[in-house]
This record gives structure tokens, C-alpha cells and sequence, in this order.
């Protein structure tokens, strides 16, 4: 049974990983990936504080994230596939008309 | 008894105000016209018979009544004292103002009886005796004043009164012209009066009658001798402007184109003669200035004679007349001047009863001739007219001075104060009696005697060219307004046939003022002729001559053989005056004698005619210089004032116009303009930040947590 510092340590990781995504990628969906990579790293991070502090309302919370990471991407993907439709690209730096 | 001698003065101005104000609105029929006569008539009547039962009441004793404080102003400096400045609305009953009551009330009373018929086809009815009345309520104003200020005000009031009545037919241009005439002239003199009033109040502290003259009589010639002088000649200038003496009597004459009636009234009885009344009312004063009373006299001389010899070459019935009231006016103030106080008074008394009946008599000449006033178309009236010829010939005769009628005794009493001082002034009185018996009775033959000349108007027009400034002032307007002419029984026609008769209550009067002119002067018998010494009148106005300094005023004595001498003088010089007139109008029916003389001594017959030319002098003189100055006061308006106006225009214009316009356009809007730039380039300056590349964002959100979490945890407390 690994510690709660391991499960910290890997969902720290993950959440690094997902962020470097969010920030260095240039595709969208690439980046909304990594964005489901940070949700889940927190998620680690619940669970595993939950299952220390013998708590469920963590998991219960995983439950929320879970969901909302779903309709997350939804949203997310429709806007993606409409973007592509009308600019035919889903490069992040091509789409920056709100510049100033 | 004091609010009935308030009665008697307001009575008149209720009346006046009624009819003025139903002289706006109701519309001139004859039910109304009844009504006019009721108020106007009625209160001038009431008024009279009042002031009668208040003159018999007081018998002579002096007794004053203040209303109400009406001038209140309080501690002030006079001369070097302090007093106490306040003027009451007071009026005053002694035998003086007594005396003037009963004449202004009475010939007032009969004027306006007699108005009713000589004004009844005139329009304006209503009108005509508001202003009558309001002359009354003013006159009587003026004569029961307690003080020099109520005086005043009646003074000023009767000079308005004067004037609106002048300029009663105000759409003649020359009754305008003679109404502002008279007004101007009257200022002059107000001008002197009202001086003299400040001077008497500056030395005595007050202006009530009683106080000043108490403590002029008795400070004496010691202590008000030099003031009183400059104070006499002062109110002088007032009495000559207001009684028409040289230099300021030229509006009189003038004045005669306002309704005959008023020239009765105003210009003939009461208003002219308030000057007399003043110079007067101040004897105490005179008296302490002997100087200003040999000027008095001297004025009244020259005027007297100066306004003779000019009657005796008009021709318009009331010129005659007009300078005839000059000329007597003269003769009073000669009078009052040598010290005949009590004669100045009584001639007043007479003249007004003989000068009235000859005015209303030639205003029923007038009448009966269809408004004709030239006394060349007129002539052998007396069969036409006889109530109106036997009255104008006694009142004629009165003011001739010829005995036992009022002139004689008031005019030899004024001559017989003359003659012991003053020499000279006595000699300019008899020859002016006699010019003056001269040309009323020429007035008499040319218009009672001979044939009617109405009928050959244009022959004598065209025979005597009209000179230069003789023209005639044409009183009554004709037919030229059709409604109120309908009355053809009185034939106020141009082409009237015949004269006629004026009507019964216009006649009357001329007989009651026509008895007055016989029995007025009984009152004051001389000594001589068999009268008490002092007369019964200068007894009864006794009372007013105050004594100076403990000196009693002594009545004028001589011995009877002089008096004698000297009314003989007199009564021959008129006897001679009326022989001439006789001589040259009467028996020879062709006027050849004076026709002849004119022609003669042509430039002296101009000079007369025309006046002396003292129109004409004090047109190109005062009138011209007062038109310069005013030319020179219009450049100097336009250049001078209106240019530092202009100029002080431009110079704001410049600097708060320009100077404004440039703090506006360059301080405030360069504030506003600095803000909004200043905020444009700040926004340039961070515009940058928005550069639309979502990840930029997230980096920075990124670090931003990164660095609070790193301030957190190394700088926790």
C-alpha cells in the first residue's frame, strides 16, 4: 500500500505535466487533454487525503469533478470543432482576435 | 370748527374727483351734464357757504389748526442752532386769509355757475370742472396754508391747474404752446419762491407763519435785517413769475387761450393775485427790508406802466384785458412795495370783482358773436347784448377809477401811499390810471358803441395787413365738431346773423359781479371822505401788520387838503383818459384820430402792438440760448459720454470678451484635452498586456500562484 506522499508526489507530477501541456502546447485539444490531466491530478489529490483522513466527503468531491471534467470537455470540444469550422485551424496562436 | 374749515377746502377736491372720474367714463349727454353741474357746482357752493359761517364765526380772531404732523424729519442743523424740522398739514383763519377765502370761494362759486352756460356746447364739459374744481381745492390750499410749505403746495398745484386749464383745448397747437409757456415761466419764479422758503427756514427754524413772524417782529431790523432782505427778494421772484410781473409776465397774456371762464377765474380774481397775497402774508418780513420792498415797488411801477401802454394798442378784447390784470397786478405790488399793505389787499379785493365781471362780460361778447374775439369786427353790441353792456360799462367805470366805485378807493389808496415817499412811483401811477381809464373804455366804445362790424370781416382784414407778431388767439372752436353744436339758438355759427344775448345764467353773474364792482369799495372809505381813520378794512386787516422791534405799523396820514388834491389828480387824469377814448371812438364813428396817430408815429404804434418785442427778445435770448445749450449738451452726450460709454465697451468686449474666449479655449479645454490624452496614452502603454494568446494568460495565472505560494510559504510570520 503506498503512502499518501507517494500519492501526492504522483498527483504533483501529473499536475506539472498537465500545466507544461496547458502552457507549451499549441494544439487545442492537446491542451484541453492536459487540462483533464490536471482535474484528475486533483483528483488523486482528494482521494488520497480522503482515504488518510478516513473522510468520504473527498471522494464525494472526485465524484463532482469527475462530472464536471465531462461536461468540461463537452463544452470544450463543441467550441473547438465550431472554431474549426470557422478559422480551419485549432492552433492556440493563430486565434488571438480579443488582442489589444 | 376746524374740521369744517377742512370741509371747505376738501369739498372742492371731492368734487374734482367725481367728475374726473366720470369724465373717463361716462359719455357727455345732458342728464350727466346736470350731474356735472350738481357736483362742481355744489361743492364749490357748500365750500363757500361754509367758509362764510367760519369767517363770521371768528370775527377777525386769528386762530390756526394743525391736522397732522405731515413732514416729520427730525433734529437738524439750522443756521447755527439746531431745531426741529416739522411741518404740520395746518390752516390758518385770520383776517387775511379771511378776506382772500371769501373773494376765491365766492368768484369762484359764481365763475363756475357762470361756466355752465358759457362751456355748455363744449366738449370736454366734465373735464373743464374737474380741473375748476381741483383749482379751487389748490387755491384754497394756498390762502388758509398755515406755513410757507401747505402755501407751496397750493402754489404749485394752482400752477398745474393753470396750466391744464390753458391747454384746455389741447389739440389747438397754440393752447399747448401758451399752457407750457405759462408752466415754464411759472418754474423761474417757483424757483426764487421755494429758495426763499429753505432761506426762512435756514433763519428761523421753522416755516409756520405765526413762529416766523413772531420772532421777526420780534427780533427786529437789529437781528434779521440783512437776511430778511435776500429772503424778501427771493419770495419776490416767486410772486412775480406767479403774478406776472416784469420780466416774468409774458405767459399771461398767452394764458387767454384757455377758456374765458378760466381767465376769469385763474387769470384775472384769485391765482394771479397769490403773489400779492404772499408778498402780503410776509409784511413782516418786507417790512424788515426796505431795500427789497423799494425793488417790490419799482417792479410793480414798471409793470404797471409797461403793460398800459401795451393795452393800448391791442386789438384781441381779451389782450386788452390780459394786459389790463398785468397792469393792475403792478399797480398792487406798487402798492405793497410803498408799504400799502392793506391797499395791495383791497385792490386785490376789487379788481377781482371788476376784472371777473369784464372777463365773463367779454366772454359773453364772445359768445353772443359767435366766438369772435377781434374787437374791430365787433361794435354796437349794446343793442344786441344790454345786460351784458351795462354790466361791462360799470366795471368799466370801477376800474377806471372813478368814484364811488370799487377802483377808486382802492387804487387812490395805493396812490396816496405813494405819493409822500416815493415820488416818482406815484407819477408812473396816475399816468398809468389814466391809460388804463384810456383803453377800457377804447374796449368799450369798439365793442358797445357804433355800428356791428361783423358782417364786413373780410374788408377790415384785408385794409390792416396783420403785423409781424400780432395775431389773434381764437378761444372757442367752431362748428367744427358737429354733435355738440346742435344747439342753433345760441348760434355758434361762423356766419353768425346777429349777436345775441348770452343766456339768463351767464347774465346773472355779470349783475352780481357788476353790484360787487359798485359797493366792493365801500368797505374801505378814506378818512378824507368822511370814513373812519385807519378805514374800516385796514382795521379789520389790522391784525396781520405784526409790529417790528415794538414799532406799531402805522397807517399811512395825510392831511385832508392832500388827500383831497391827490384824488382829484387821479379821478381828472381818468376823467381825461375817458374823454380821449370818447374823443376818438365814440364821437368820430370812423376812428380817424387814432387811425391818423398810428400812421404818424408809425414805429411806436409797432412797437406797441407787437409788445415791445419781448416775445421776439426772449425767443432769440432765453429760448435760443436754452435750445444751444441743450444742442451743446446733445454733442457733448453723443461725443463725450457716450464715447467713454463705447470706450468702456471696448475695453471690456477686449479683455473679458477675447480674454476669456482664451482661458477658455486654452486652460480649461487644454485640462480636459490633457486628461483625455493622458488616458489615451497610458491605455497605449498597456494595450500591450491584451495580447490575445490564451496561454500567455495561463502562464501568468500560473506564476502568479506560484508566487503567492511561494510568498506564503517563506514569508509566513
Amino acid at each position: 500500500m503506498p503512502s499518501t506522499a507517494q500519492y501526492l508526489m504522483l498527483s504533483a507530477t501529473l499536475f506539472a505535466i498537465g500545466l507544461v501541456g496547458v502552457v507549451a502546447r499549441r494544439n487545442m485539444i492537446v491542451v484541453l487533454m492536459s487540462i483533464e490531466l490536471m482535474l484528475n491530478a486533483v483528483n488523486i489529490n482528494l482521494v488520497a487525503f480522503s482515504h488518510r483522513l478516513a473522510d468520504l466527503q473527498g471522494q464525494v468531491f472526485t465524484v463532482f469533478v469527475i462530472t464536471v471534467a465531462a461536461g468540461e470537455a463537452a463544452v470544450g470540444l463543441a467550441i473547438i470543432i465550431q472554431l474549426y469550422r470557422l478559422r480551419s485551424t485549432v492552433n492556440v496562436d493563430e486565434v488571438r482576435s480579443l488582442h489589444g | 370748527m376746524p374740521s369744517a374749515l377742512l370741509l371747505v377746502v376738501l369739498l372742492p377736491a371731492l368734487g374734482a374727483l367725481i367728475n374726473g372720474v366720470r369724465a373717463f367714463w361716462w359719455p357727455l349727454t345732458p342728464k350727466s351734464k346736470t350731474l356735472t353741474n350738481l357736483f362742481a357746482i355744489g361743492s364749490t357752493g357748500l365750500s363757500a357757504l361754509i367758509a362764510t359761517w367760519i369767517v363770521i364765526q371768528s370775527a377777525g380772531h386769528p386762530w390756526q389748526h394743525s391736522y397732522y404732523e405731515w413732514i416729520p424729519s427730525g433734529l437738524g442743523h439750522v443756521g447755527n442752532a439746531i431745531a426741529n424740522f416739522n411741518v404740520d398739514f395746518a390752516l390758518r383763519v385770520d383776517s387775511l386769509s379771511s378776506t382772500m377765502l371769501m373773494v376765491v370761494t365766492w368768484i369762484g362759486f359764481l365763475i363756475h355757475f357762470y361756466a355752465t352756460g358759457y362751456m355748455s356746447h363744449e366738449k370736454g364739459y366734465t373735464r373743464f370742472f374737474t380741473y375748476l374744481n381741483l383749482f379751487m381745492f389748490m387755491m384754497l390750499l394756498l390762502v388758509l396754508g398755515a406755513n410757507y410749505i401747505v402755501m407751496f403746495v397750493g402754489w404749485e398745484g394752482v400752477g398745474l391747474c393753470s396750466y391744464l386749464l390753458i391747454g384746455f383745448y389741447y389739440d389747438k397747437n397754440f393752447a399747448a404752446d401758451a399752457g407750457k409757456k405759462a408752466f415754464i415761466t411759472n418754474r423761474i419764479g417757483d424757483f426764487g419762491f421755494i429758495l426763499g422758503i429753505f432761506l426762512i427756514f435756514n433763519t428761523f427754524g421753522t416755516s409756520d407763519y405765526a413762529t416766523v413772524f413772531s420772532m421777526a417782529s420780534a427780533g427786529g431790523h437789529a437781528a434779521y435785517g440783512a437776511i430778511a432782505t435776500a429772503i424778501c427778494l427771493l419770495l419776490f421772484v416767486g410772486a412775480c413769475g406767479k403774478s406776472a410781473q416784469v420780466p416774468l409776465y409774458v405767459w399771461l397774456p398767452d394764458a387767454m387761450a384757455g377758456p374765458t371762464p378760466v381767465s376769469a377765474l385763474i387769470h384775472a380774481a384769485t391765482m394771479v393775485t397769490a403773489g400779492v397775497y404772499m408778498v402780503v402774508r410776509s409784511n413782516v418780513l418786507f417790512r424788515l427790508a426796505p431795500d427789497a420792498m423799494l425793488v417790490v415797488a419799482i417792479v410793480g411801477a414798471v409793470t404797471a406802466i409797461f403793460a398800459a401802454t401795451i393795452g393800448l394798442a391791442q386789438n384781441d378784447i381779451k389782450k386788452v384785458l390780459a394786459y389790463s390784470t398785468v397792469s393792475q397786478l403792478g399797480y398792487m405790488f406798487l402798492g405793497a412795495g410803498v408799504g400799502a399793505f392793506t391797499a395791495a389787499i383791497f385792490h386785490v379785493m376789487t379788481h377781482a370783482f371788476f376784472k371777473a365781471c369784464l372777463f365773463l362780460g367779454a366772454g359773453s361778447v364772445i359768445h353772443g358773436c359767435g366766438g369772435e374775439q377781434d374787437m374791430r369786427k365787433m361794435g354796437g353790441l349794446r343793442k344786441y347784448m344790454p345786460r351784458t353792456h351795462w354790466t361791462m360799462l360799470v366795471a368799466t367805470i370801477a376800474i377806471a377809477g372813478i368814484p364811488p366805485l370799487a377802483g377808486f378807493f382802492s387804487k387812490d389808496e395805493i396812490l396816496a401811499n405813494a405819493f409822500p415817499h416815493h415820488k416818482p412811483i406815484w407819477i408812473i401811477g396816475v399816468i398809468t390810471a389814466g391809460m388804463t381809464a384810456f383803453y377800457m373804455f377804447r374796449l368799450y366804445f369798439m365793442t358797445f358803441h357804433g355800428t356791428y362790424r361783423g358782417a364786413q370781416v373780410e374788408g377790415i382784414e384785408t385794409s390792416e395787413p396783420e403785423h409781424g407778431g400780432h395775431h389773434l388767439i381764437p378761444d372757442r372752436r367752431h362748428l367744427d365738431e358737429g354733435d355738440e353744436h346742435t344747439d342753433k339758438a345760441h348760434g355758434h355759427h361762423v356766419h353768425a346773423h346777429e349777436p345775441h344775448e348770452s343766456p339768463w345764467n351767464m347774465t346773472i353773474v355779470l349783475v352780481i359781479l357788476a353790484l360787487l364792482a359798485v359797493v366792493g369799495g365801500w368797505i374801505g372809505i378814506p378818512a378824507a371822505l368822511g370814513g373812519a381813520h385807519p378805514s374800516w378794512f385796514q382795521q379789520w386787516l389790522a391784525p396781520v401788520l405784526l409790529p417790528i422791534g415794538g414799532e406799531h405799523f402805522e397807517f399811512h396820514e395825510a392831511a385832508q387838503s392832500t388827500e383831497w388834491t391827490l384824488m382829484i389828480i387821479s379821478v381828472a387824469v381818468a376823467a381825461f383818459g375817458i374823454l380821449l377814448a370818447w374823443r376818438f371812438y365814440k364821437r368820430d364813428p370812423l376812428w380817424s384820430t387814432p387811425k391818423r396817430l398810428a400812421t404818424t408815429f408809425a414805429p411806436i404804434h409797432r412797437l406797441l402792438e407787437n409788445k415791445y418785442f419781448v416775445d421776439e427778445l426772449y425767443n432769440a435770448t432765453f429760448i435760443a440760448g436754452t435750445i444751444m445749450l441743450a444742442r451743446v449738451m446733445w454733442w457733448f452726450d453723443t461725443w463725450v459720454v457716450d464715447g467713454v460709454v463705447n470706450g468702456v465697451r471696448h475695453v471690456t468686449v477686449f479683455l473679458f470678451g477675447h480674454g476669456s474666449n482664451m482661458f477658455d479655449k486654452y486652460v480649461v479645454d487644454g485640462a480636459v484635452n490633457g486628461v483625455a490624452s493622458g488616458a489615451k496614452g497610458g491605455s497605449m502603454m498597456f494595450r500591450r498586456v491584451q495580447s490575445g494568446l490564451v496561454q500567455n494568460y495561463a502562464l501568468i495565472m500560473g506564476g502568479g500562484i506560484v508566487l503567492i505560494a511561494l510568498v506564503y510559504l517563506f514569508m509566513k510570520p
